[in-house]
């Protein structure tokens, strides 16, 4: 269905090597390369590709970037006015993960992702992407990173092709390699046969994945999507997830928002949970859930009355507790004695473990 | 700006790092502008039709009106033939409302309804190079439609002028000018409804008060002192120089003021649209 091995040139280096560090000394600043930066990396889109990776990578200097963080974020904090949206958030995300941002709405996730490509600014705190200091060199951060948003900003006048190809120019792919790059970007979104609909006929689903497939034509090494998969029917959001997983694959770094709870267990190697502006616990996500929800968890149905029985009863032991549904379920089932309730054993999930952390249902 | 200097305090000088080979992005780049006019190009290509057809009917409607309404009662003006005082006063008309109109409307839809700019500032664009390319593609269409009233004046009896010429030139300076007003208006307006006050407070005493169907010398002094200060005076007066034959040094005054004012809204309109795009 999705092109993976197509999905991305370069991310995570698979060697660092002393050859490729010879290289780059041996080249020197003033050196002809035949890879002039990101835009070489494209220059040969589908011949040779190999190649032109490896010395994209040794443009970027892969030993740096094994260890610098593809993100990093540093005591920030944003108010509006009287709201602090985001309030001194510390968030270092790892080259090569997926990285999810759970949390409710309001928590400041939105905020975030846009004070990572500077349209939003922070008031104090430091923000560095792929290296480059924020604001002052965010647009060349930008050139190397790819953003899906939240909201549908297409223009819904204009057809795939045209869309796809505006962006091809706006991150510097050279006239000549646009076509290959539109066409790429097109068979990822699996939107090929309607390359030349305007936006305007085209479904939800496919609205949002010519999103992605903007978000993704110069083949960055960095892709933030801001709750990718937001009301979208559960068909579409399962194509997302195959494509997120392909990027995944070939070592593109992603960071992604989202409320969905299982979007983050089923798709992110580390969950980072945001309440009120700040990180208030991460780590993957079977880590979350084994230390905020233990390894299993009581649930117990019955009537109303029951369940304030059942209630009573958590509040007087000091159990831990959350309403799911028309049950009580208490966390960390397998340390309880005796007295417990009878009910339903099941295994903790992150669901349980977001809600112990933050005290709020998701919807 | 996105990359303003300054705007994270507290923060330590960091560390540029040694990319030499990444390609580097700067300010104002040609690629970043002609990125977001191909998309402006894109859009034209679904529209000029309607945009075409209305630039050659209105100029025709003003001369058709003006020709056989005032045309019976004045035959010269200002040692003109009232024709040709009303083509070239149209080209400015034609000038004002095909830059000024788009700086405004498209921009508050882009901007807010649509959220294409949210979309182009996530690439490596930055807020100057979105606006500048905006007010750029604005002002060179509006150059161009500034020929068509010569173009149908011609019909009505205008004759050619190698100095017409230098009508799309002066049309593009004028049209970058209020094109940027435009961008400026749709940046503090807080609905698009506030767009009337501008029209008819501001747009509509522009259009009259600025020599284009009939001359300001006769208007009180305090009148005058107004279309002096009216970008779109200077306009007129280069337009009609050009286009009759009559160019001369004041006509380098027109010029001075139409480029100061072009650049001036031209900084006004990044600093006002830049401060709410950004936030």
């Amino acid at each position: 269905m999705l092109a993976a091995a197509r999905v991305c040139g370069y991310g995570r280096p698979s060697q660092v090597g002393p050859a490729a560090i010879d290289s780059r000394v041996m080249r020197g600043p003033t050196a002809p390369c035949a890879c002039a930066g990101v835009q070489g990396a494209y220059s040969v889109a589908d011949m040779g590709a190999r190649e032109v990776h490896e010395r994209a990578r040794d443009a970027h200097d892969p030993a740096r970037e094994a260890r610098e963080p593809a993100i990093s974020l540093e005591g920030v904090v944003k108010r509006f006015g009287e709201i602090v949206a985001v309030d001194g958030l510390d968030l270092a995300v790892a080259p090569g993960v997926c990285f999810g941002l759970l949390g409710p709405n309001g928590a400041g996730k939105s905020t975030t992702m846009r004070m990572l490509t500077a349209q939003t600014l922070a008031d104090e705190g430091r923000i560095a992407v792929l290296g480059y200091p924020l604001p002052r060199a965010s647009k060349q951060a930008r050139l190397e990173m790819g953003v899906v948003p939240q909201l549908d900003n297409l223009d819904v006048e204009l057809t795939c092709r045209q869309i796809l190809t505006v962006f091809a120019r706006l991150y510097r792919i050279s006239r000549g390699e646009r076509p290959a790059a539109v066409q790429r970007a097109l068979e990822l979104a699996n939107l090929s046969g309607r390359a030349d609909t305007i936006v305007r006929e085209l479904s939800g689903g496919m609205r949002r994945r010519l999103l992605v497939a903007r978000g993704l034509i110069h083949r960055p090494r960095l892709v933030l999507l801001d709750e990718p998969t937001v009301g979208l029917d559960p068909q579409v959001r399962q194509e997302l997830w195959s494509l997120i997983d392909a990027l995944r694959a070939e070592g593109v770094t992603v960071l992604m928002s989202t409320h969905y709870i299982e979007e983050a267990e089923r798709l992110a190697d580390t969950v980072a949970v945001m309440s009120a502006g700040r990180v208030i616990a991460q780590g993957t996500p079977a880590e979350l859930v084994r230390a905020h929800a233990g390894e299993r968890v009581l649930e117990i149905y019955g009537p109303p009355e029951r369940l304030a029985q059942v209630d009573a009863q958590v509040r007087a032991s000091g159990w831990s507790s959350r309403r799911s549904g028309p049950a009580v379920a208490i966390l960390r089932a397998e340390s309880l004695d005796g007295t417990a309730p009878d009910g339903v054993l099941r295994p903790a999930n992150l669901e349980d473990a977001f809600v112990a952390l933050t005290g709020q249902e998701i919807e | 700006m996105s990359a303003g200097p300054g705007s994270v305090s507290g923060a330590p000088t960091p560390v540029e790092p040694p990319r030499e080979a990444v390609r580097r992005v700067g300010r104002l780049e040609p690629a970043a502008l002609a990125g977001v006019m191909s998309r402006d190009v894109a859009i034209f290509g679904r529209y000029w039709r309607a945009t075409t057809f209305s630039s050659v009917v209105q100029p025709a409607i003003y001369l058709l009106a003006f020709g056989l309404g005032f045309g019976k009662l004045i035959t010269h003006l200002d040692h003109v033939k009232y024709v040709q005082y009303v083509a070239t006063g149209v080209v400015a008309t034609a000038v004002l409302f095909s830059s000024a109109f788009p700086g405004m409307f498209n921009t508050f839809i882009r901007w807010q309804f649509q959220r294409t700019y949210d979309a182009l500032l996530a690439a490596p664009v930055d807020v100057e190079e979105l606006i500048t390319a905006e007010v750029l593609w604005i002002s060179l269409r509006a150059g161009v439609y500034g020929l068509a009233p010569l173009l149908v004046g011609m019909a009505f009896g205008l004759s050619p002028e190698a100095g017409m010429a230098l009508v799309p030139v002066i049309g593009f300076v004028t049209g970058f000018g209020f094109a940027a007003f435009g961008v400026t208006v749709a940046a503090v307006a807080r609905t698009i409804d506030n767009f009337n006050y501008i029209t008819s407070a501001v747009l509509t005493p522009l259009f009259l008060v600025a020599g284009t169907f009939f001359p300001v010398s006769n208007l009180p002094a305090g009148v005058r002192t107004v279309a002096y200060v009216n970008p779109l005076y200077h306009c007129v007066q280069l337009v009609r120089d050009a286009s009759l034959g009559g160019l001369g040094v004041a006509d380098l005054g027109h010029a001075a003021v139409l480029v100061a004012f072009a650049v001036m809204m031209w900084r006004i309109a990044i600093w006002q649209l830049g401060r709410r795009l950004i936030d």
